[in-house]
């Protein structure tokens, strides 16, 4: 099983082919907006916009199964821990309050309360499907070129990318290593104690990390004797110009976010309330 | 005074001088390069070799301003590179002079395509978009990759990302190309296809080019005008290659000179400049068949091995990494009791697959692996793990614990073995390994030839019956690559089977009782392996290289040339044992 994930695969899509920089600032104001608005109306029209772009990227389940998996339970567990510690929440926002029934002690399921966290459920699921789509459809190092096109200096953003471009290297070198330690007898399964297991893990993680370094020191002598961080400014091979369906892009997403902005504030209120 | 013209245009050519230069790096007290005189002339192309920890890394870091900047330290005497003191300058300021090949083309990728790699230099330098363009495609052209200019890394073979690297550095329009191991992770072919095209470039270019290598043997399978020898922070010789070849100094630094001429040395023959003996196509052979034959005839016919018991077998083994692609292909396998096995094959021609199949790390989609006339498909990692021990290529993938008794007890721990039996098998195995004085030392402090015994080590503690080694010798020079070896030579004498994955050719012919050779999934051959490193159909399609024993032997019209190679290993390995 060979593990990847979140990693970039080049495709032949719309998405795809639109450059770095304007998948960036398509993402920063689709977040932005998607932020800022309560109004259930623009959230679901945000969410089957969505829907739409991520059929049009021809971007697998297989590819991010696994993270969104890891993100709907802390989806889960922040639902949980907004109605724990703030179980009337939505009555304070929408100033009405209509009890369906009652828990215990001061936790009352209302209307308004199911009615907010829906809503915010809206919302994660407008951002992350769009954040997933960035990074699975973004080339890392047209990524750092974009990075440092909206102003980000260029080390940073290198750095940025190179991140994200090992990690496909190290998710090799943690198999290797994991299977020479299980060849030793380490066993990482659930047949053992969980203590034990953990130890057993932080032997792992002795030599990646070791590995690691040996892999940083490495590229690091190759970027300096190649000249990286020598000059203030430097250019982009990968940087291209931008495209008439890049501007086309920009152009409809600044206009959706405008109309949130527009519907969301009409009434004077983040919040729309049905009540 | 023509005489002294010359030397000083030779003078104003002078692109890099070394004048009673030394150097100590800030975290050791004994200097690492003491009293160096070099200067390369421009146009120039110099070999610089010596055995491990001789200086000659740190020598080729002073010249391209890692020494002082990336490592720091103290320097004594003058150093000029293209006119300037580096060290008032920076790398950034260097890397304008001095283009710098390291090894190791894989881990040092830093674009997401070739032409982005290519480009790295460019962008650093703040070159615009259109020239780029143009700059990187001229210099992907020159060394012949111009196609792949939209190719990932992972698509690449190990011959194309060395080409990747030497296109970055040549986009760079730099005067000096200066190589740091170039060859350290090709196999035999690549590495002579490197070579060649260094040479050409540097035929049409006139660049000075600096090799740093000690695979003497394939650099100098094109000409160069000096090769220069350091041992021990110092320069030992500095010289035309003919000279240098025809005298013993190569010898004493603990180097290995190229195997024909040391054939040509037991037969008798005294070796000069005037032979040629830089290269085997130049080589004068008169006057040297008649005791290359003596000698072999006197030597006797060497005995064929004993009767084989077979220990392991892979019986029809398919296996892909993904269902599109198959990397083995129904391939068979015998491992005897007791032998020196060799897997060889070119990149990704399935070697280490066939190491991890055995390990049970992945599950061949079919056929069956058989220990002792037992099928142990079935068997998990753990239980192959207890017959069959497996060394990684980087030790470094496998110390997980700090100190070096720890390391090697660390399976018998596991696997509940009471305290006393501990110490004893650890000890046992420690003094089998020669690490028996380091057995209260942290791992970090020993050297990578150590580290990798430690490794191996932590393996025969546990007293597997097979051991795997994924290139045993990698990265190692003469002296430690012989330590190496005739240490696992000695496991096979107390009856411990050892499979050896590699493309050295040297070890294969060596050490190893049988080669089988992996192509495109399946065995290409089967055999001793003198016969297959004389078996030109074998050797192409392996990206191997004929050894240069069997050129000799056929160049001097020997009877039988094969019995050549046979009788030379064994006569070599007895000299050097002492």
């Amino acid at each position: 099983m060979r593990a990847r994930m979140l990693t970039f695969t080049r495709q032949d899509s719309p998405v795809h082919s639109l450059s770095g920089a304007a998948k960036l600032i398509c993402f920063i104001v689709w977040s932005l907006s998607a932020m800022i608005t309560y109004d259930t109306r623009c959230l679901i029209v945000m969410l089957l916009v969505s829907l739409a772009v991520f059929r049009i990227s021809k971007v697998k389940f297989a590819d991010y199964a696994f993270v969104l998996y890891f993100i709907l339970i802390f989806f889960l567990l922040n639902h949980l821990a907004i109605f724990l510690f703030s179980p009337l929440e939505g009555t304070q926002v929408y100033g009405t309050r209509h009890d369906l029934f009652h828990l215990g002690g001061r936790y009352t399921v209302t209307a308004e309360q199911v009615f907010y966290q829906f809503n915010i459920a809206l919302k994660y699921a407008v951002v992350i499907p769009m954040a997933l789509l960035f990074l699975l459809a973004t080339d890392p190092s047209e990524f750092a070129a974009s990075l440092n096109r909206i102003g980000v200096n260029y080390k940073i953003a290198y750095s940025v990318s190179l991140a994200l471009r090992y990690i496909p290297d190290i998710q090799r070198d943690y198999e290797n290593i994991s299977f020479s330690a299980q060849a030793r007898g380490i066993d990482l399964s659930r047949r053992e104690k969980l203590s034990q297991r953990l130890k057993n893990i932080v032997s792992i993680l002795l030599p990646l990390i070791l590995s690691s370094i040996e892999r940083i020191e490495k590229i690091s002598t190759a970027m300096e004797l190649r000249g990286f961080g020598s000059g203030r400014k430097r250019t982009w091979y990968t940087g291209r110009p931008f495209s008439l369906s890049d501007y086309i892009a920009m152009g409809l997403l600044l206009s959706l976010a405008a109309a949130t902005l527009i519907v969301t504030f009409y009434d004077g209120s983040r919040f729309y309330s049905i009540f | 005074m023509n005489q002294l013209k010359r030397k000083i245009t030779d003078m104003k050519n002078t692109v890099i001088e070394f004048t009673d230069f030394s150097f100590t790096y800030r975290t050791q007290q004994e200097p690492t390069l003491r009293g160096i005189n070099l200067s390369i002339r421009q146009g120039e192309k110099v070999l610089i070799v010596g055995p491990s920890g001789c200086g000659k890394s740190t020598l080729a870091h002073c010249i391209n301003g890692l020494v002082p900047f990336y490592y720091p330290g103290e320097s004594k005497g003058s150093l000029r590179i293209a006119g300037q003191t580096p060290g008032e300058r920076s790398i950034a300021a260097l890397s304008q002079a001095v283009g710098t090949v390291l090894q190791d083309p894989d881990g040092q990728f830093v674009g997401l395509t070739v032409g982005e790699d290519i480009a790295f230099v460019l962008e650093n330098g703040a070159v615009s978009p259109a020239e780029m363009n143009e700059r990187v495609t001229a210099a992907a052209d020159a060394v012949g990759i111009g196609e792949l200019l939209l190719a990932s890394p992972q698509e690449l073979s190990g011959g194309q990302k060395q080409k990747t690297m030497l296109a970055g550095v040549l986009a760079g329009n730099v005067d000096i190309l200066l190589f740091d191991e170039p060859l350290a992770s090709l196999d035999p072919y690549t590495g002579t296809k490197t070579i060649e095209l260094i040479h050409r470039l540097q035929q049409e270019t006139g660049k000075t080019v600096i090799i740093i290598e000690h695979r003497l043997e394939e650099v100098l399978h094109r000409a160069v005008d000096r090769i220069i020898v350091m041992n021990d922070g110092a320069i030992v010789a500095d010289l035309p290659p003919a000279e240098l070849l025809s005298s013993r100094l190569l010898g004493e630094a603990g180097l290995r000179e190229p195997l024909y001429l040391t054939a040509l040395r037991y037969a008798g023959v005294t070796v000069t400049p005037e032979m040629r003996p830089e290269h085997l196509e130049l080589l004068q052979m008169e006057g040297t068949a008649g005791p290359l034959q003596r000698w072999m005839d006197g030597r006797g016919k060497q005995q064929e091995s004993a009767a084989a018991e077979p220990l392991l077998e892979l019986k029809e083994i398919s296996f892909g990494y993904d269902e599109k692609a198959e990397v083995l292909h129904r391939l068979s396998l015998t491992v005897n009791r007791g032998e020196m096995l060799a897997i060889a094959g070119r990149n990704g021609a399935g070697k280490s697959t066939v190491s991890k199949l055995i390990c049970g790390f992945y599950k061949p989609a079919s056929g069956s692996i058989w220990l002792n006339g037992r099928d142990i498909s079935r068997d998990s990692i753990r239980e192959r793990a207890e017959r069959i021990g497996f060394v990684m290529q980087n030790p470094n993938h496998m110390i997980s614990k700090t100190l070096l008794y720890d390391e090697v007890a660390f399976g018998l721990k596991l696997r509940g073995v009471p305290e006393e039996r501990i110490r004893e098998r650890v000890y046992n195995v420690l003094k089998i390994c020669g690490l028996h004085e380091f057995r209260e030392w942290p791992v970090s402090v020993l050297s990578y030839g150590q580290k990798k015994r430690v490794t191996i080590a932590s393996i025969l503690v546990l007293e597997p019956e097979i051991i795997i080694l994924d290139e045993p010798t990698a990265g190692q020079d003469y002296r430690h690559y012989n330590e190496m070896m005739e240490f696992l030579q000695g496991l096979g004498s107390r009856g411990i089977t050892v499979i050896m994955i590699t493309h050295d050719m040297h070890l294969m012919l060596e050490y190893a009782q049988r080669t089988v050779v992996l192509a495109d999934g399946k065995k290409l051959a089967d055999d001793r392996p003198e016969r297959i490193l004389t078996d030109r159909s074998i050797v192409e399609k392996a990206n191997l290289r004929e050894t240069s024993l069997y050129t000799l032997a056929l160049k001097a019209g020997l009877r039988k040339p094969e019995e050549l190679v046979r009788t030379f290993i064994a006569y070599d390995r007895g000299v050097r044992r002492g």
